[in-house]
């Protein structure tokens, strides 16, 4: 009996889900003449950002009066949920104006024809922003599918007085983090230095973008699927070992364990992105102020770059009745200095627009790092060595698979090679059965 | 004349009349997403080249491709054989507490029935969501307080989150929350049993084994068949226990279920077409299994009766 009930809570949500974003869509449908560049206009956005509703009360008492262009907050789910959502409603015509997305859905949402081209609009608003950040809201075209909002620049973060007590040295290259990692399990074999998670691919894809992997590339009217190059299957391997010989550990991020894990010593390191001092300040609570940051590990000493982790734009769907009034909202929100304070202290985002990187609501740094007064210092220099990324349109499906190929072999510790290996079939078997045209 | 042929319309018309409602409902949420479940199974995406920019993509006619695809694709095979296993563990189980629980509450010599009975019930009441997280905070040997105790004594501790051990683990949910509701079911049919049977059987001699043996067992089975029946459909449709517990583990694959397959196609990979493919196939294996074991059940029922 129950999964009778629960199954019918499963059916009853995924009609809901649908039905909400229909909806959700009519309320906030705009009621005025289609290709009004401004004017009177009601716009919906649908974002997951935090505090997100009063960094838009600014734009609706300010400029947004002025032009008569008012924005409804409309709160939604993180990542691939929203994706989907988006869709949905796209294909019930129903979309809302403007949408958030992550940068690796975009590639989706535009195969599906779900953001509109805005470059006319903001196309402006590129000056604002680093090269390689920009460069993923336009897939190499000369269109412009959203305006960056956040980005994650990747870090090491590393317990400073454990370090210290185990006397070991921040590691310059990824092959000293082998050897910390090593060295600290002969110290204290309960100790790990840090644990390989499969539980979120935005990291896997992070550190294989910095080792210059470039997963999605066009080659004229074909795709070129590059999950299972060189530079990432350098990173597969890297890894793999580490897991295999036990020299960090294999279970997953964001569970009790691992929050336990952080906040009593027994994971000393985390490679993680800009955003990890709120995920730390809930996950191990007791260790404020004991933790630093440091640039990520190379590959070779003499390089300096880091991927990026996790990142997000605005976007105006192609639903949308006030295109222009949309694109002026993005472009605002993202380049406004005002607004740009405002998502940083509501949203607790590290803003995509570089001079935003310096600005005042960054001269602290957070609570739980006030032991490292040059902490957003660090992070700003950081960001400037991002190194490209390449997405395409199915980031889902090699997500969903790296989940499990890599949550397998890393039980196992069996050869991520070969995890690596499905995960580049199965991504380019779902291109093809789509009717992608794929470069072999 | 006017009144009465007005009484024979209505009288007529007063049986749509009733079902309107209804079927309406019915019609509107029930046979049409089925209706639109089916029609997405039989179409997919095309997309043209580089599949940018619109008029790129759009929906054609697949026929069974969906289908032969979730048939062929070894995942859900794997997925059903999981389920199954679960389920042998499981069902067995779940029903057995169940009944033996009923047994003794209606029996005369227990004490403290009525609230037995309802801490027996009480996990039945929560949410299967949060029994699953729940349970698996108590699975994490690194904040378990069952794993202290154990560390403590110097036992073996069992990884609860891998291989056999998650069958246990998953299965020790769904018993936990389960067993209350059935010996619920199997109960109130015992006590609609005529005191009139037990004193007959007493008068006969009959110990209180013998009579729950030969005379309560029997006379709830259609009891212990409805049980079973909506225990099989839970089995083949478990999926907020393996998916709460998936975060924690990386035993736990998103394709773990048929369901959880399902899942993963229509939100992790956007493909609704294959979803709603898959939700075909475990709707029909659903009513084929399940009407097929109470046709099997009746029959014998039957038989028993002409005898």
């Amino acid at each position: 009996m129950p999964s009778i009930t629960r199954h019918r809570r499963f059916m009853a949500t995924a009609v809901a889900v649908t039905l909400g974003a229909t909806t959700l869509a009519a309320c906030g449908g705009s009621d005025d003449d289609s290709e009004a560049q401004s004017g009177p206009a009601k716009l919906t956005y649908w974002t997951w950002t935090p505090g997100m509703d009063k960094v838009v009360d600014l734009w609706n008492e300010g400029p947004g009066k002025e032009q008569q262009i008012t924005v409804t907050v409309k709160k939604q789910a993180s990542g691939d949920t929203l994706v989907t959502k988006i869709l949905t409603a796209h294909k019930a015509g129903k979309g809302p104006d403007l949408v958030q997305a992550e940068y690796q859905a975009l590639p989706t949402l535009v195969s599906n024809d779900a953001v509109a081209d805005i470059a006319e609009e903001a196309g402006d608003a590129k000056s604002k922003f680093a090269d390689g950040v920009w460069q993923q809201t336009t897939l190499g075209s000369d269109a412009v599918y959203a305006i960056p909002q956040d980005i994650g620049p990747m870090m090491f973060y590393y317990r400073e007085d454990l370090f210290e007590k185990y006397g070991l040295t921040v590691p310059k290259t990824w092959d000293e983090f082998a050897e910390t990692a090593r060295k600290l399990k002969k110290e204290d074999p309960d100790v790990d230095l840090t644990t390989f998670s499969a539980n979120d691919s935005g990291l896997f894809a992070g550190l294989a973008q910095q080792a210059g992997a470039q997963w999605w590339t066009t080659e004229g009217q074909k795709w070129k699927v590059g999950i299972d190059d060189a530079a990432t299957r350098k990173v597969a391997d890297f890894w793999g070992g580490l897991v295999k010989e036990g020299a960090v550990d294999n279970q997953p991020m964001y569970t009790p364990a691992w929050n336990k894990a952080l906040n009593t010593g027994k994971q000393i390191a985390w490679v993680s992105a800009v955003w990890a001092p709120g995920t730390l300040t809930t996950a191990a609570p007791d260790t404020k102020g004991k933790w630093k940051v440091a640039p990520l590990p190379q590959w070779s000493s003499s390089e300096n770059t880091t991927g990026s982790w996790g990142g997000s734009s605005t976007a105006v769907t192609t639903d949308s009745d006030n295109k222009g009034a949309a694109a002026k909202f993005a472009a605002w929100l993202n380049t406004d200095p005002d607004a740009l304070t405002a998502l940083a202290k509501e949203g607790g985002i590290y803003p995509a627009a570089t001079t935003a990187q310096t600005s005042d609501a960054f001269a602290e740094p957070p609570a739980f790092f006030s032991n490292q007064a040059d902490f957003y210092t660090t992070a700003s220099e950081i960001a400037k060595t991002t190194a490209p990324s390449a997405w395409g349109p199915n980031v889902n499906v090699a997500y969903t698979t790296f989940k499990d190929a890599f949550g397998a072999a890393a039980k196992n510790k069996s050869d991520f090679g070969d995890a690596l290996k499905t995960m580049q079939d199965d991504t380019v078997a779902d291109m093809k059965k789509q009717g992608f045209e794929v470069a072999e | 004349m006017t009144t009465a042929r007005r009484k024979s319309y209505g009288v007529k018309g007063a049986p749509y009349a009733f079902l309107f409602p209804a079927t309406i409902l019915f019609a509107l949420f029930f046979a049409l997403p089925i209706g639109y479940a089916v029609w997405l199974s039989l179409h997919k995406v095309q997309v043209k080249g580089l599949g940018l920019g619109s008029g790129a993509r759009s929906e054609v006619w697949a026929g069974f491709e969906n289908y032969t695809d979730a048939l062929t694709d070894s995942e859900l095979l794997a997925g059903t054989l999981r389920v199954l296993g679960y389920g042998a563990i499981v069902v067995p189980l779940m029903l057995g507490l169940a009944l033996v629980f009923a047994l003794m509450l209606d029996s005369d010599k227990v004490r403290l029935a009525p609230f037995t009975r309802l801490a027996i019930f009480l996990p039945y009441a929560i949410p299967g969501v949060v029994a699953a997280l729940l349970w698996g905070f108590l699975y994490l040997p690194d904040v378990s307080p069952f794993y202290f105790v154990l560390e403590k004594l110097g036992l073996p501790q069992p990884d609860l989150l891998d291989g056999g051990g998650l069958y246990a683990a998953l299965s020790n949910i769904a018993v936990w929350g389960g067993t209350g509701f059935n010996m619920i079911v199997i109960y109130t049919s015992l006590r609609a049993i005529p005191v009139e049977v037990y004193e007959a059987a007493k008068l006969d001699g009959a110990t209180p084994l013998q009579i729950a043996l030969k005379i309560k067992i029997p006379m709830v089975a259609p009891s212990l068949v409805l049980t079973f029946f909506f225990s099989i459909i839970a089995t083949l449709q478990v999926f907020s226990e393996p998916t709460t517990l998936k975060p924690l583990t990386n035993s736990v694959s998103t394709t773990w279920s048929p369901l959880m397959k399902v899942y993963r196609d229509a939100f992790g990979e956007g493909d609704i077409y294959s979803a709603a493919a898959g939700a075909v196939i475990i709707a029909v294996a659903t009513l084929i299994l399940s009407f097929g074991f109470l046709r099997a059940a009746n029959s014998r029922n039957k038989q028993e009766a002409a005898r």
